[in-house]
């Protein structure tokens, strides 16, 4: 199990051929309370760097980007009734959606959770 | 307040800047001032704490000044001040404040606006006026080039202003200052905590009962941190006062309402006292009588999307069948009501309360319904 991380602050949590993906803690304490998530269809074809799901907070919305290509396979119905869970539990129970991945080697351009934080650091 | 203002100009600071960097918040720029937005506890805890206790917002960046008449009449000063806004300042009480708009010849909103009548001893022929921030220098400049000789404008740059809402802001002032309690809304009066000057007015910006209070910049942060000692209340960010506004139904100068969009269109006719709309005599008044008579075309309404999304400034309103009628010009998420509130202008046709519209929200039309404001009940000490 992997977890890599883009500079929009996505994360996807590799597990075989498939990654579950979420915003970071970063993300989620830059955004304030989130609550809104508006998910993908589960089916839906996404190529990396597409608007994948659309996150709000009281001041505004922000777009979550496909990190990988992939086929949306499973998305985060909890995150409908209780939008905060992305808050509370960014990297577990605040996950977006479920990708199979079409193109795993898109993963070795995305950061590791070190370089991640280091970016982290040198941006806030 | 308008959008914040980008340039390469140094920020301004308020005289509470150092208070809100000690509590951690997370500053922005906005109208030219580096501003907090929000404390570590964030906007929802925030809104829900004016709400429910009391929140204390910094809006010293707002632009405070005084109209004074050379020869201390009120009617002189009055009447200065009504060649500019459609307010009844002339039967204005001593120590009484109103809301009201500076006015184009088109009857366009310049900007939004309090004024009061001074009360204190030795003030007659003076009116406090206080302005947006981001709109300061051209009201200002706007006022000051069409005053009568005989009233000059003093801007007062030194003052600080600080805002405390909610229910328990009463009780929270009156141990600081008993007289406040007895104060009713749109009141103001001059009294001393702990040796401060402070004027304060029993108004504010969220619905919720509470007061204003002006005292000179340099003891800004002592009465801050003496307000912020009562357990009952909490610093608030500009983030929770946009969304307790927008509950309340008011507007925002530069979104909700500018140059672009009258009194009557904004339903602000409340306004406009009677003698102001029968005698006329303010910037615009040919318009905005023809308005109060025959209606405006378009109007400021609340709308309620019936889900879950909130509908953001500039989306597009449609009737069900897709016929555009109309754009959003503020909205987002309300804690209290626990779902999305908007207001925009519509069509007249289209503005009656429980109206099926839809919001289009990233290129899909959402269903909403045109709804009373305020959308969280006013809660004024009258």
């Amino acid at each position: 199990m992997t977890t890599r991380y883009t500079k929009d602050h996505e994360y996807i949590r590799v597990e075989g051929d498939a990654g579950i993906v979420g915003i970071s803690d970063y993300a989620q304490g830059q955004l304030g309370d989130v609550v809104f998530v508006e998910l993908p269809s589960v089916g839906k074809n996404l190529s990396k760097g597409d608007e994948a799901a659309v996150v709000e907070s009281v001041k505004a919305a922000s777009e979550v980007y496909a990190p990988v290509s992939g086929e949306v396979v499973d998305v985060n119905r909890d995150l409908e009734a209780s939008p905060g869970t992305v808050n509370e539990d960014p990297a577990g129970r605040g996950w977006f959606m479920k990708i199979r991945l079409t193109n795993p080697s898109e993963l070795d351009g995305l950061m590791t959770e070190e370089q991640y934080q280091e970016f982290v650091k040198s941006i806030s | 307040m308008a959008e914040p203002v980008h340039s390469d100009e140094p920020l301004l600071k308020t005289p509470l800047h150092a208070e809100h960097v000690a509590l951690g918040a997370r500053m922005v720029p906005f109208a030219g001032y580096d501003m907090p937005v929000q404390y570590p506890t964030g906007i929802l805890t925030e809104h829900n704490w004016t709400r429910e206790h009391a929140g204390l917002f910094d809006v010293s960046h707002m632009g405070q000044a005084f109209l004074v008449a050379e020869d201390k009449s009120h009617e002189t000063v009055a009447k200065a001040l009504e060649a500019l806004i459609p307010a009844d300042v002339l039967n204005l009480k001593p120590n009484q404040q109103r809301y009201s708009q500076l006015l184009a010849d088109d009857a366009g909103i310049l900007d939004d606006l309090m004024v009061t009548r001074v009360g204190a001893p030795g003030h007659e022929g003076w009116l406090y006026l206080v302005v947006n921030a981001s709109m300061k220098e051209q009201d200002y400049a706007h006022i000051q080039a069409r005053l009568p000789k005989g009233v000059s404008l003093n801007r007062k740059d030194d003052l600080g202003l600080m805002a405390l809402q909610g229910p328990s802001a009463e009780a929270v002032l009156a141990r600081l200052a008993p007289e406040t309690a007895g104060l009713p809304f749109m009141m103001s009066a001059d009294v001393q905590i702990d040796g401060i000057w402070c004027h304060v007015s029993r108004s504010g910006y969220t619905g919720e009962d509470g007061f204003e209070i002006s005292c000179h910049g340099e003891d800004a942060a002592k009465l801050w941190t003496k307000l912020l000692a009562d357990p009952e209340v909490k610093a608030i960010g500009l983030g929770a006062r946009d969304s307790l506004r927008l509950e309340a139904g008011l507007c925002l100068y530069g979104h909700d309402i500018d140059t672009t969009t009258s009194p009557i269109e904004a339903g602000l006719i409340w306004s406009i006292q009677k003698r102001r709309r029968e005698e006329g005599g303010f910037p615009g008044a040919a318009r905005v009588q023809s308005e109060i008579k025959d209606g405006a075309s378009r109007v400021r309404v609340g709308i309620r999307p019936e889900g879950r999304a909130p509908a953001r400034e500039g989306a597009v309103i449609t009737t069900p069948d897709g016929r555009e009628v109309g754009i959003v010009t503020s909205g987002g998420f309300g804690p209290t009501v626990n779902g999305p509130v908007a207001m925009g202008y519509v069509a007249k046709d289209v503005s009656a309360i429980g109206t099926d519209l839809h919001l289009v929200v990233r290129g899909k039309p959402l269903p909403a319904k045109v709804a009373a404001m305020p959308f969280a009940p006013h809660r004024y000490k009258r």
